[in-house]
């Protein structure tokens, strides 16, 4: 048994310890918002928020990380979370939008932890984010969007 | 110039793959310091390794693979030598390796996992260069030598080297060597190669 705290809830999940958190999320617990893209911890379609920080859930076997917590793209919330979302729809950043959960839940992150974040530090902090649409533009001129709605 | 770039690169250290590491009773040398030199060399068939060298890059980030790649996604060192803001290495790296659900191979982990410092890099320096380095305790993280013996003998992140995971060559010999290496290295004075 393994025992996580998933969006605010502990669920005691009865899976071979080695499945992949994603499988867990998807399969087990119907919460379809974060993606299988690569299962190899190349594209970033499958963070989530692991103890804070970001973490990709592809190559997370839920018996590696008993106890801890979770936040999914369904759970996550802030100010943070709020400006990157309103500026993901303001500036029409998704274009196919299978990546996107991903993104989001990168550059919230990232404005958590850098208010004020440069070209260079956006593109340092998204580079394990791949988009096969190429929105990157896009994304790097919402995340300048959202820290300057931060800012007040 | 392309020529005299060749020569140079092949005059630093090259990543060292498939040898074997010889225990310190098989190296032998005209006095101590002689043998202390040569015991280095050995050792640094495990330091010039790729599962070492790959996490102790010089500039930028890591590298990766035998072949010592750019590291994919591309990796910044960061303040911390954990990785950029947002990114630390810990967004993929988890506590052990872990083998892929979808595909052979595997991602490597550890706790702790990050890059040497820079004071600590080694990437294209000569075994000479790479052993001044390993003494000096400005560089070395405050080591004295006994340090340097449990470090390498007993150190979890550098036993990684010898349990690297599913698609990646360990590290030559074993852990346990390479700590009677160091230990008969420093008994002999602690000597560089030339």
């Amino acid at each position: 048994m393994t025992t996580l705290t998933i969006n605010g809830t502990e669920r005691t999940l009865d899976v071979d310890p080695d499945t992949p958190l994603l499988w867990v999320l998807r399969d087990e617990l119907r919460l379809t918002g974060t993606k299988f893209g690569c299962g190899v911890a190349q594209c970033g379609a499958c963070t989530v928020m692991m103890d804070g920080a970001p973490r990709r859930s592809c190559v997370t076997p839920v018996g590696m990380i008993d106890g801890a917590d979770i936040t999914t793209i369904e759970g996550m919330a802030g100010p943070e979370f709020d400006a990157i979302q309103t500026a993901w729809r303001a500036l029409d950043v998704p274009q196919c939008g299978w990546c996107q959960s991903g993104q989001v839940m990168s550059a919230t992150m990232l404005l958590q932890q850098l208010p004020a974040p440069s070209d260079d530090q956006i593109d340092e902090a998204m580079a394990g984010n791949a988009c096969r649409c190429a929105t990157y533009h896009r994304i790097r001129a919402a995340i300048h969007d959202a820290a300057r709605t931060l800012e007040g | 110039m392309r020529f005299v770039a060749i020569a140079v690169a092949a005059a630093l250290v090259q990543p060292a793959l498939a040898q074997d590491l010889r225990a310190p009773d098989q190296i032998a040398g005209a006095d101590d310091a002689a043998r202390s030199a040569a015991l280095f060399v050995e050792m640094g068939k495990v330091l010039t390794h790729p599962r070492c060298l790959n996490c102790h890059p010089v500039t930028g980030g890591p590298t990766q693979g035998d072949d010592m790649r750019p590291h994919n996604p591309p990796m910044v060192r960061g303040e911390a030598d954990f990785g950029p803001v947002g990114m630390n290495c810990t967004t993929c790296h988890g506590t052990e390796n872990v083998s892929f659900a979808t595909q052979p191979g595997s991602i490597p982990g550890h706790q702790p996992w990050s890059l040497a410092p820079v004071s600590m890099g080694w990437q294209g320096r000569s075994l000479a260069e790479i052993c001044e380095q390993i003494k000096d305790p400005a560089r070395n993280g405050g080591k004295d030598l006994e340090a340097i013996h449990d470090h390498n003998a007993a150190d979890g992140l550098v036993g990684w080297g010898w349990n690297p995971g599913e698609g990646r060559a360990p590290a030559p010999g074993t852990q346990d060597i390479f700590g009677q290496l160091t230990r008969a290295w420093i008994d002999t004075g602690a000597a560089c190669p030339g």
